[in-house]
């Protein structure tokens, strides 16, 4: 068992072993993606009030949902990095941190985006959209202190920790804004989205959702692939240090 | 009582006495830029005191952030940190300390000057207890959770920008409830719910933050 965990947390058999997947995931994702976005932008009903404007959400829901799981995955990816100290985790992490900030930024704007038709101006101080926006900062405060130190192996401890905080923080962010929100509710703009959707506009939802995920994954994936090469790139002696040291690798 | 707590607090205490000029800073910083509002904004004390719970918020606390970096800076360019933390004491209850210090030369002056500033701002006087009591409490969490910020950044040299950029998210919710439970006591509103979510924040914060900024400072030093 241990033995398998540590061959699953090297950075080689990850590369070779992420090589033989990938394509297949890629596949996937596509499969997925394409088919949400054509049945999701072709054949789901126009929304009664909404008209088609409404299908951004297509775009809008999934990457909002991978920007909060991905806050959690680069966290976990940290702690795990921290506490077993595990090469592969801290890549994780560093790969996660753009790729989720992307995700939240897209949520951003497609909301902007869909903000104009239908409130009649591109940003609100919505409580769900300060709190996606606060999130954001979060993302890029994370990205700029991993940036910012030139040791690796501290960087990364740092923005771990860093990340680790902010996910006590998050709970904590959505619940204080929600608060504030409902203080200051404005009498002219409300979020009214349909409680229940229609399940002909929900079903290629769940499509875009899955396809997300996907579409998270190969991103992480190629990502971490990048960094794997670069880190053994940079520092061929450790390369050589790290396999002649390993006494479980294949 | 702790040692190790105690031979840092007194120390960091009067090492801050001793830099007189350096104390008074936030408070000063904290003054002139309450000054800039009325100059920019208006005159008018109506359409002042509506804003100056906010205005009085964000300024005490961007005036604690930029005395952050006063925190740890020193005795990390002297090696004093590094002695810190070979010491054979835990360095929470220390790190504490020095926090608490902090808290003691910034958080304390500018909440027992954020009344006599408020009533320049023309704040509503139902507001004054709710402003100093969230002051008080709000400030020791920006404090907290500014020395993660200070600890973290800390082998980057004096970097500017940087520590604001990755503390100030995390200050949000202290200032979400620290600024809305002034509005809410002019309002004549209860503030016990918001001020009690304050101290819980203060509670959490006392546990998580000296932890974590001991973590970061042992990793400072590795560089």
């Amino acid at each position: 068992m241990w033995q398998w965990f540590h061959r699953l947390a090297s950075p080689r058999w990850f590369y070779q072993a992420s090589g033989k997947f990938l394509p297949w995931i890629s596949m996937l994702g596509l499969f997925f993606i394409s088919l949400g976005l054509v049945w999701g932008l072709g054949f789901a009903p126009q929304d009664a009030k909404q008209g088609n404007s409404f299908r951004i959400i297509y775009i809008h829901v999934p990457s909002s949902f991978l920007a909060l799981v991905g806050y959690y995955i680069m966290a976990a990816a940290g702690a795990i990095a921290i506490i077993w100290k595990i090469k592969l985790a801290d890549m994780v992490m560093k790969a996660a941190a753009p790729i989720g900030a992307a995700f939240t930024f897209v949520a951003l704007l497609t909301g902007a985006i869909w903000g104009k038709p239908t409130w009649g101006t591109y940003w609100i101080w919505d409580a769900r959209i300060t709190s996606m926006l606060i999130l954001f900062f979060l993302y890029l405060g994370v990205i700029i202190l991993q940036s910012s130190y030139e040791h690796k192996g501290l960087s990364s401890k740092a923005a771990a920790l860093l990340a680790l905080v902010g996910t006590v923080n998050i709970p904590i962010i959505y619940k204080s804004v929600d608060w504030w929100y409902t203080l200051h509710q404005p009498a002219t703009i409300r979020f009214t989205e349909a409680p229940s959707m229609h399940p002909d506009m929900f079903q290629p939802l769940l499509v875009m959702i899955v396809g997300f995920y996907f579409l998270y994954a190969i991103a992480l994936v190629a990502s971490i692939r990048v960094e794997i090469l670069h880190r053994e790139r940079r520092t061929k002696w450790v390369q050589d240090l790290v396999f002649t040291n390993k006494n479980n690798d294949p | 009582m702790n040692t190790g707590f105690m031979v840092i607090f007194r120390r960091d205490l009067l090492v801050a006495i001793r830099h007189r000029g350096d104390l008074a800073n936030p408070v000063i910083f904290f003054f002139i830029v309450i000054v800039l509002v009325p100059l920019g904004l208006t005159p008018e004390s109506s359409k002042l005191s509506e804003i100056a719970p906010g205005i009085l918020w964000v300024m005490a606390l961007l005036a604690s952030l930029l005395s952050l970096d006063s925190l740890f800076q020193n005795d990390y360019d002297d090696g004093t940190l590094e002695q810190i933390i070979i010491l054979p004491q835990p360095l929470y209850f220390m790190v504490l300390a020095k926090i608490i210090v902090h808290w003691l030369v910034t958080g304390l002056p500018l909440s027992l000057l954020a009344p006599i500033l408020g009533m320049m701002l023309s704040l509503p006087d139902a507001g004054y207890p709710a402003l100093v009591l969230s002051l008080l409490m709000g400030t020791a969490i920006l404090s907290l959770l500014g020395a993660v910020g200070a600890a973290l950044t800390l082998p980057l040299g004096k970097e500017g920008l940087l520590l604001p950029l990755i503390v100030m998210p995390l200050y949000m919710p202290v200032l979400i409830f620290g600024a809305n439970s002034v509005q809410l006591a002019i309002n004549g509103f209860s503030v016990i719910g918001p001020l009690a979510t304050i101290g819980s924040l203060l509670a959490l914060s006392l546990i998580v933050a000296p932890y974590v900024t001991a973590g970061a400072l042992r990793l400072s030093i590795q560089g």
